[in-house]
């Protein structure tokens, strides 16, 4: 092997687990993307959800004997129902007034969910064992050996972010969504049911991020803080993409994960804040985002 | 400034002056601290309707560097707080420059995010003692003559700088600056077209509400001693706008009444851990949905002057 490989391998095995950050800043985009999309509600409570569908899983594994693969159903279900409830309950209320309140109100739900967690569970964090399936060698990419989990989450996401995009994009479905994004009253006039589109989307969004909350939940410890840590990064990932696009908000989850794993290797100190960095950055050039619409 | 604001002025100053008698003076200078926090940030909010959701950043570095100029370099206590607040302006220049680019809630975002930056810097910088934070910080002697450590003493300092920076955010509002900003609070397009610069009066408007909140954590840092990654961290942030919101927005009293109120609540329900985060997620929801003026709001409106 060269001198250049040596150089690049580490940069090309960093990159690679940096993959797993990015597709949960990935899924998480995605989620607060397509709420903010429809419902003009930037979802604080997203990181806290995120936290909830990992705690469920727990729950579901410890008191009711659910494995892994049923809680990556049942999780995003029960998560998404209270996602729905709190649309109807409150949410709903506010879409006449200044979007920040929005903002402040799920502010306040995670809040709630993040202390009634820690009441209840402690911060210390509890354990959540990789599921039997994923016991298995790890996968040769041919320069690392990456753990068949990880390489589970990089593969799972994916395909969860390409289906989201093909559903809203492609399908008859995902057409009234676009319209009603642009157009609610006329799209209501035609007699689609607005609200209900509202509430779903919300619903589903929630959702989204519970399921990102049980595929982390072997990864992480699962504990109350997760969801905040997680929630500010990806604030930083919508900055500097721009919630205009779905696409857009994908790829720069991944692309970030990435640069994080690669500034993991020249400058290790620098990992935990190089994506706000890039915020900056971006809001100079660019102050729109990278896929953002003025 | 009209009767109702002089009479509320009244009372407020009775109340500073009467309590170092009734209520233990530490927790009035408590909530003197974070309703000095809670004005400067209702300076952004209420006034040029920009929501900050990151100002622990500039508290937190006011906190720090005042604890490390009281300790470290042996600064006075009022050199120690100009040193704190001085830095929190320099951070808010340099932040207010790249949030104002975007606005609503990419604005509260950005702020968020910019500010758990200075979070995980001051996690890993050796200056600010990583989890232990700067402890043991000497209260030291008023222009080295008078000595701060008795908290009747400190008392009347940390008075004069609250009333100092109340009555400075009350000048600010009702100058042509603070009515400029109102303006472009109430119609950004309208004020451009008028001539108006509105990014210069934003971020002049960040800069100062960032050095205020830079001296009333620097002035929490003398009184107990202590500057903690609590500071910086975003709950504090939280923080800033539950007081905010409670006492309501975009009034003169509103952030002093809320902070008084979250305060006690948070000394009175210490010992339930972290049902105070619930507790404070309630009031959130609650006034979003259903007490959006706040307490001085409500009051305002029932007695038909501003407050």
């Amino acid at each position: 092997m060269s001198e250049l490989w040596y150089e690049l391998e580490p940069f090309l095995q960093q990159g690679t687990l940096g993959l797993v950050n990015g597709a949960f800043y990935a899924i998480l985009s995605l989620g607060l993307a397509v709420i903010f999309g429809m419902l003009n509600v930037v979802n604080f409570a997203h990181g806290a959800q995120f936290m909830l569908g990992a705690f469920v899983a727990w729950m579901l594994l410890n008191w009711a004997g659910i494995g892994y693969w049923g809680a990556l159903v049942l999780a995003p279900l029960l998560v998404g129902l209270l996602g729905v409830v709190i649309e109807r309950t409150m949410i709903a209320r506010l879409y006449k007034l200044d979007h920040l309140y929005g903002l402040l109100l799920t502010f306040g739900l995670a809040l709630i969910i993040e202390g009634t967690m820690r009441n209840a569970f402690g911060s210390s964090g509890l354990p959540y064992q990789v599921p039997e399936a994923f016991r298995i060698p790890p996968v040769d990419l041919g320069y690392m050996l990456m753990p068949a989990y990880r390489f589970w989450i990089v593969v799972v996401s994916l395909v969860v972010c390409l289906g989201t995009w093909y559903a809203i994009e492609k399908t008859k479905l995902g057409s009234y969504l676009r319209a009603a994004v642009e157009r609610p009253q006329l799209v209501q006039a035609f007699g689609i049911n607005v609200p209900l589109m509202m509430t779903a989307t919300y619903g589903a969004g929630v959702a989204l991020a519970a399921f990102a909350g049980v595929l982390a939940a072997p990864v992480y410890s699962v504990n109350p803080a997760m969801g905040a840590n997680f929630i500010i990064i990806v604030f930083a990932v919508v900055v500097i993409g721009g919630m205009g696009s779905i696409l857009g908000s994908i790829v720069t989850g991944y692309i970030l994960g990435v640069i994080e794993g690669f500034t993991r290797v020249f400058y290790p100190e620098a990992s935990a804040t190089v994506v706000f960095v890039i915020m900056a950055i971006v809001l100079l050039v660019r102050p729109t985002g990278l896929f953002g619409r003025a | 400034m009209p009767r109702s604001q002089a009479i509320a002025l009244a009372l407020l100053v009775a109340f500073i002056a009467a309590a170092p008698f009734l209520l233990f003076p530490v927790y009035v200078m408590k909530v003197l601290c974070f309703a000095l926090y809670a004005c400067a940030f209702n300076l952004l909010l209420g006034y040029a309707g920009l929501l900050s959701f990151g100002h622990a950043a500039y508290f937190g570095m006011g906190s720090y560097l005042s604890a490390h100029a009281a300790k470290v370099w042996g600064f006075t206590p009022e050199l120690a707080i100009v040193t704190g607040g001085l830095t929190a302006t320099a951070l808010g220049a340099a932040f207010g420059y790249l949030a104002i680019r975007r606005q609503g809630i990419y604005f509260a975002m950005i702020t968020l995010a910019l500010a758990q930056m200075v979070y995980f810097f001051c996690v890993q910088a050796p200056f600010t003692g990583g989890e232990d934070g700067i402890q043991a910080v000497p209260r030291g002697a008023l222009l080295g003559v008078l000595d701060l450590t008795p908290d009747f003493t400190l008392y009347w300092v940390v008075a004069a700088v609250f009333l100092a920076g109340f009555l400075f955010l009350y000048r600010i509002v009702h100058s042509p600056f603070g009515q400029v900003l109102k303006a472009i609070r109430d119609n950004e397009p309208r004020a451009i077209s008028l001539g108006y610069r509105s990014d210069d009066y934003k971020l002049l408007a960040f800069v100062l509400s960032a050095a205020i909140a830079g001296i009333a954590g620097g002035t929490k840092a003398i009184v107990f001693q202590i500057a903690t990654l609590t500071d910086v961290n975003w709950p504090m942030s939280g923080e800033a706008v539950l007081m905010t919101l409670l006492g309501g927005i975009g009034t003169l009293f509103g952030p002093v009444v809320g902070a008084l109120i979250i305060v006690t609540l948070q000394a009175e329900l210490a010992q339930f851990g972290a049902w105070v985060t619930v507790i404070q997620g309630v009031i959130f929801v609650a006034c979003v949905l259903a007490f959006r003026r706040g307490v001085v709001g409500e009051l305002q409106q029932a007695i038909r002057r501003p407050l």
